[in-house]
């Protein structure tokens, strides 16, 4: 099943139609009901354009054992569990997903249904009392990180994976400039000069839209929007393939929350950074993401394409979720509009977790765990309802996932490297431009 | 910090300031008993001497600058009181005349013992700082590792013990023991030194024993108050976005945990501070160090009431001077209150 996309050797040709044909692919992904095709010679051959496009202007070489043609990020059956007195929580749950170069990916689910816990389990940000078992495997770049000692895994913090997490003025130091703190993992961990970390920072806030003065300013001295951008500026800072949100714009108002996702957008239409956004609200993911996917109680209830989702969802856990949003644009009341409540995760239900509130629910429900099939416009379900071999769906292993070449980019090819003008983008050591 | 801020802090320190010394006028003179008769120590006194003292203390001046009578209403200014000769004196520095010590003005009686408490409080404080926050940050950031365990235990006992009861054992081992050390007082008696570098060994050697009793004992509390502050900044966002970042661990202690976790500790150290020059009362007896600590036990054996006065001005003063340092310290380190 597993097919690697062509090797880097061939990208140089295919770069400059990269744009083109990713806006083609990114059309038909969404509309058209492939059948049968994990194999599409032309849409992988585009994925690797836009893999090589956007990895070509990365500012630091890849990680050392890393294998440029190997996928961006595949989670393969990741199971994070927390240890209580009580029992062992299972938070995350065999999940498998998998994040391509340039894409971003909306995380959505009732609160508790362990979408920071699976953010937070790629570089290892977790409470002690969390174990990531056995079995579950993180490729970046084709490297497990799962293995890897804290030691070993740093290099993979901020450098690789960033994380903005939710606005609330605690995520930066109360008592450190802002400019320093962003200055700090380019000088720590790329090993820059103070003075190239300090203009560096200066002209990141300026990217994010601060002017380069306030880089002396505190925390407390900014509003809840400008230490967001801030946040943001700081997960640029190395330059990483990777920005993951974790509710960024929760306790913004509105006109703030608007600001905040236009600048991620824009950020990533230009530095072609590969987004994870974690919300509550399903709007923003419908506005902002590629692919989106809806845990439930620790599982991959559904993950497809936005488009395919948010207007024809078969999971009933998913329509129960779009129904507490009649209209994604105008309602952005909270999701707990589902009657009854998650499960309690150190004793989930047998079969779907989702039986005791599922309205479609059967006898199997209550048995068998129901597994994950796909079907042909791309869209991943684990529901009984949904039985391969009916309607073009197949039935797929977690290895499957994320070798699954169907589900592809669907990225707005980056334009001109803005990179550089932006500041992110000059080279390190001596022969740094001005 | 804005001179706002500054200026708001010292204008406090010198109110503070004036009411200290108001009380410190007024406590004096309220207390039971005439105090020329506790001065001549005799009950059986005739009037004429007894006016003799009260006029060469200046006692028979009336109290307050300002009389008022009600019947009839009038106010009267009276610029040869007791209170204007009080502020006057205190102001150039004479705190009177000592009972016990006759003769001999409480300025010096008070000077003669200021430094060596200074020296051994002060120098324990410094000790105690450095070693308590550092050990306290590092169990506290471990917590429930060998360091933390082991570490907290022994503070819990330290903070727990009088210093009698930490200082006796040292005197049993490292004096009567070993040798090593002398038992009490701050110079040998009598010694005739060849250099001032020999007088300066002979003040060492007497200060280990002390100095470490006093560091002990403070280490202990330092170490409890750092520890909790920090095990309540391990929690905080901005350490997992330190840890996010990739830093070291050795790095997140030091350039995030620790900055925030000082904040609360600074002013329980100032506090402290301030109390330096009252001395450790228990310390200095056990080691019979001729420290404020020890002159405040005699003086009050003595009811040497102009010597305790000034002791009472004196530590008042230090308090609230080590209060201002406080503020003005916070404000450095916080720059959320610099407003
Ligand atoms: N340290 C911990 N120990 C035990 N259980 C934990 C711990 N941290 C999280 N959990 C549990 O794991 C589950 C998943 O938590 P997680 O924070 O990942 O949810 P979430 O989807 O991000 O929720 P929210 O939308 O509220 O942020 C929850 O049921 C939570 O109670
Ligand atoms: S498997 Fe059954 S219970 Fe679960 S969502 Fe599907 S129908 Fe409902
Ligand atoms: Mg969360």
């Amino acid at each position: 099943m597993m097919r690697m996309p062509t090797g880097p050797g061939e990208t140089g040709k295919v770069m400059e139609d990269a744009e083109q044909e990713a806006a083609r692919r990114a059309a038909e992904a969404g509309q058209e009901a492939v059948v049968e095709a994990p194999v599409d010679s032309e849409a992988i051959e585009a994925a690797a354009a836009a893999r090589a496009l956007i990895r070509g202007r990365r500012q630091w070489p890849l990680p050392k054992q890393a294998d440029p043609t190997a996928p961006l990020l595949t989670v393969e059956n990741l199971r994070t569990h927390f240890k209580l007195e009580s029992g062992w929580v299972k938070a995350v749950d065999g999940v498998s997903f998998r994040l391509d170069d340039g894409e971003a990916l909306g995380l959505a689910g009732e609160s508790g249904c362990g979408k920071t816990t699976t953010a937070l389990s790629l570089v290892r940000l977790l409470p002690s009392n969390a174990r990531i078992r056995k079995g579950s495997s993180i490729d970046l770049f084709g490297i497990d990180l799962v293995p890897k000692t804290e030691d070993q895994l740093r290099r993979y913090r901020w450098r690789e994976i960033s994380i903005v997490f939710q606005g609330a003025m605690n995520a930066l130091n109360p008592v450190r400039r802002i400019g320093e703190q962003i200055a700090e993992p380019i000088e720590v961990r790329l090993g820059l000069t103070q003075d190239v970390a300090r203009k560096r920072a200066a002209e990141l806030l300026e990217l994010v839209g601060i002017p380069r003065q306030r880089a002396a300013a505190y925390p407390h001295e900014l509003s809840g929007g400008m230490r967001q951008r801030t946040m943001i500026a700081m997960a640029l800072a190395c330059d990483p393939a990777i920005v993951i949100g974790d509710e960024p714009t929760t306790a913004l108002d509105v006109m703030v929350q608007a600001q905040i996702l236009e600048l991620l957008e824009r950020l990533r239409r230009d530095l072609g950074l590969s987004l994870i956004l974690i919300t509550h609200d399903l709007s923003v993911i419908a506005e902002t993401c590629d692919k989106t996917l809806i845990m439930y109680a620790g599982k991959v209830a559904e993950e497809g394409p936005v488009s395919r989702i948010f207007t024809a969802p078969r999971h009933p856990y998913t329509q129960k979720l779009l129904g507490a949003f009649p209209n994604i644009h105008a309602d952005r009341r909270s999701l707990e509009t589902i009657p009854g409540s998650p499960p309690d995760l150190r004793n989930p239900p047998a079969g779907c977790r989702f039986n005791p509130r599922c309205p479609a629910a059967m006898d199997i429900c209550r048995e068998v765990e129901p597994p994950e099939v796909v079907y042909p416009d791309g869209v991943r379900v684990a529901c009984h309802l949904h039985v391969a071999g009916r309607d073009g769906a197949v039935g797929v292993t977690s290895a499957d996932v994320v070798g699954w070449h169907r589900q592809l980019p669907v990225i707005e090819a980056p334009g001109v490297p803005a990179v550089a003008s932006a500041g992110v983008a000059e080279p390190p050591g001596p022969g740094s431009q001005p | 910090m804005s001179p706002s801020y500054l200026g708001r802090k010292v204008l406090q320190a010198i109110a503070t300031l004036v009411f200290v010394v108001i009380l410190n006028f007024m406590l004096f003179r309220l207390m039971p008993g005439s105090p020329e008769r506790i001065l001549l120590r005799n009950p059986h006194l005739d009037a004429q001497s007894i006016a003799a003292a009260r006029a060469r203390f200046g006692l028979d001046k009336p109290l307050l600058p300002l009389e008022i009578s009600v019947d009839p209403p009038s106010l009267k200014v009276n610029p040869d009181s007791q209170f204007l000769a009080y502020l006057q004196t205190t102001a150039s520095g004479d705190l009177g005349l000592s009972f016990e010590f006759r003769g001999e003005s409480v300025t010096e009686v008070i000077g003669v013992r200021f430094w060596p408490t200074i020296i051994l409080i002060g120098l324990a404080e410094l000790i105690a700082i450095v070693v308590g926050l550092t050990l306290g940050s590092a169990a506290g950031w471990k917590r429930g590792g060998t360091l933390d365990r082991v570490g907290n235990g022994i503070s819990l006992i330290l903070y727990s013990m009088p210093y009698f009861v930490i200082g006796m054992p040292l005197i049993i081992i490292f004096a009567a023991g070993l040798g090593w050390f002398p038992t009490s007082g701050m110079l040998s008696p009598g010694a005739q030194y060849q250099s001032p570098i020999d007088q300066l060994l002979d003040f060492a050697r007497h200060l280990v024993l002390p100095l470490a009793t006093v560091s002990l004992g403070l280490i202990g509390g330092y170490s409890i108050l750092m520890r909790s502050s920090i095990i309540e900044t391990r929690g905080e966002d901005y350490v997992t976005t330190a840890r996010a970042k990739g830093l070291k661990d050795r790095s997140i202690l030091r350039d995030h945990a620790f900055p925030n976790a000082l904040l609360p500790t600074v002013t329980v150290i100032a506090i402290n501070l301030g109390y330096v020059v009252a001395g450790a009362i228990t310390a200095e007896i056990v080691f019979n160090w001729p420290g404020l600590g020890t002159l405040t036990v005699d003086a009050l054996a003595a009811r040497d009431y102009p010597v305790l006065q000034g002791i009472f001005l004196l530590i008042s003063v230090a308090v609230i001077l080590a209060n201002l340092g406080a503020d003005l310290i916070y404000g450095r380190l916080d720059p959320r209150v610099r407003a």
